[in-house]
């Protein structure tokens, strides 16, 4: 391994004018299973074994060179913590992507009985989830691989972030769905320019024939399949921000929806690294995650104590954007659960329409389905005894609400109210809010 | 094994090969052998092919690290390695991506979880 590398430049949209040197610690890809290192490309399964492709990294050498005070002078984006992502050199366009805030929830603390809760708002993303993150690193490797054409298999937030990528990139995109995703998710992603193809099918159908398409199409960046190693490696940039937000440590719980479980596991590996290159602590944080009842297969291993995860042919549950019933980080997720103390709870439709609402009423914050399932989750943990009342507890909201609203929306019109003051007291009355 | 064909032994089905592991099948995106079931099969390609068994397998088991279909379908969600296999079938090898799961065989593969998160691979 080198011990110098090129001193590159970060800059960023929202601050072009702090930009500051950045020595790669990217190492390339390695089988994440049988450690057989692969060349940097668009490639994701070790030619060896079939395992997955993961980056590595110099973290010795990050350690020598990347500073608590360095990052704290860098522009307001993910990419403030570049050395801990797969990238040799920084995107100069793009959207501002990361840094979301760690908001103080004292009101839903309280209601919950936690001495100390911080959501970290990630639906605060140029498309309004944390899959910009995703996004941002791997159109930045694409675009360096040569492709001019972004796709993706989604449930809904990627599509949008990989259609607005591709769009300040000058990129094309074309994004799957299932044909049933919610609406608003289908219109954000087409008034962004993608080609949406609704395909016949929940999301596990939509991922298997994205897997064979990027054998024909191979023209296609598809993100989540042969970006995926770089792809993947975005998620951790939540839990670096949550460590610096925090001030340099790891919080005691963190709590996170499970899909593919890649966000869940990531986030322990942003710690993890955080650790290693010497900016916090060993982190003793517990992972909770949570899955919809409806397609809860990692909930259902874990509970069950069992190390076999049954994929969900059909999933059934109002949260689209966690309906995938094979989950491929499903067994690193078991395995995060229980090593860390922490678990993995399956919440029911109804737990995740009023835990959005909790939410919105004590923190203002308006989530998606998937946030639901967060609240509900760290609701269910603490019930279990397995997050207490001393701990400082980070949840993760990934979306935001106005892509599900449907989900809380009632169907029937509301009242309207004739335009005089009697009309309006007695509707006042009714509301219960005179 | 059983078969499920009574008459004129295995039917002949095809097998979609993904691009990693065409360099141990000369190439080839597609071959064609004999399997009454999709196990059957599947010892038939490995036979043929002694390499690909060794980077697919683990332990004697199929890797977690493979999802396997018949046309359309997750195995996982039919008879596992034991479903049966007619003439017009495709028998489709993908990567499980990432964790993979195991394909309702006899045994899962255990080590699949000794690399949780920070791999010190570096």
């Amino acid at each position: 391994m080198p011990e110098e590398g090129p001193v590159l430049t970060i800059a960023a949209r929202s601050a072009p004018s702090t930009a500051t040197p950045f020595t790669p610690g990217f190492a390339g890809l390695a089988c994440s299973a049988c450690l057989t290192p692969a060349p940097s490309g668009p490639r994701f399964v070790c030619s060896q074994c079939f395992g997955p492709l993961e980056a590595t990294y110099d973290y010795p050498r990050i350690a020598g060179s990347l500073t608590r005070e360095g990052i704290a002078a860098r522009p307001r984006t993910l990419w403030r913590f570049a050395e801990l992502l797969p990238v040799e050199e920084l995107p100069l366009d793009g959207l501002a992507v990361g840094f979301s805030p760690l908001v103080p929830a004292p009101r839903l603390a309280a209601w919950l009985g936690l001495r100390l809760l911080w959501i970290k708002d990630d639906s605060r993303n140029p498309t309004l989830s944390f899959k910009d993150r995703n996004v941002a690193i791997a159109t930045a490797r694409a675009r360096g691989f040569g492709f001019t054409t972004l796709a993706c298999a989604s449930t809904g937030n990627l599509a949008a972030s990989v259609a607005a990528t591709a769009a300040v990139n000058g990129m094309k995109s074309v994004v799957l769905v299932p044909a049933d995703l919610e609406p608003a998710k289908i219109a954000q992603a087409e008034a962004l320019g993608a080609r949406v193809a609704r395909i016949d099918g929940p999301y596990d159908v939509v991922n298997r024939l994205c897997l064979e398409l990027s054998d024909e199409f191979d023209n296609w960046a598809v993100v989540n399949v042969n970006i995926r190693p770089f792809y993947s490696e975005g998620s951790k940039s939540v839990a670096f921000e949550i460590a610096e937000q925090l001030g340099w440590r790891a919080p005691d719980a963190v709590v996170a929806p499970i899909a593919s479980g890649s966000l869940y596991t990531k986030l322990r590996r942003g710690f993890d690294e955080l650790a290693r290159v010497g900016l916090i602590e060993a982190p003793t944080t517990r992972h909770i995650g949570g899955q919809p009842a409806g397609c809860a297969p990692v909930a259902t291993a874990f509970g069950a104590g069992s190390d076999t995860i049954h994929p969900v042919a059909q999933p059934d549950t109002i949260v689209r954007s966690l309906a995938i019933g094979s989950p491929a980080d499903g067994q690193r997720s078991l395995a995060l659960a229980r090593v860390t103390c922490g678990s993995i709870e399956a919440v029911e439709d109804a737990d995740t329409i009023a835990a959005i609402r909790l939410l919105a009423e004590t923190e203002g914050i308006l989530t998606e389905t998937a946030g639901g399932v967060t609240i509900a989750a760290l609701q269910s943990a603490i019930a279990q005894g397995v997050v207490g009342p001393d701990d400082e507890v980070v949840a993760v909201i990934t979306g935001n609400g106005l892509k599900t609203l449907e989900a809380i929306v009632d169907a029937p019109a509301r009242d309207v109210i004739e335009p005089s003051l009697d009309a309006f007291a007695a509707w006042a009355t009714r509301e219960g809010v005179s | 094994m059983t078969s499920s064909v009574q008459d004129g032994g295995a039917p002949l089905v095809k097998v979609r090969i993904p691009p990693v592991l065409r360099d141990v099948v000369d190439g080839a995106r597609q071959l064609e052998v004999e399997g009454a079931t999709v196990g059957a099969a599947l010892d038939a390609l490995f036979a043929r092919f002694p390499a690909l068994h060794d980077r697919l397998t683990s332990d004697g088991k199929l890797s977690t690290f493979v999802n396997v279909y018949v046309n359309a379908d997750d195995v996982r969600h039919r008879d596992g390695l034991a479903t049966a296999l007619g003439e017009t079938d495709t028998v489709i090898l993908l990567p499980a991506m990432a964790g993979g799961a195991d394909q309702g065989g006899p045994t899962s593969r255990a080590g699949t979880v000794s690399t949780v998160w920070a791999p010190d691979s570096a």
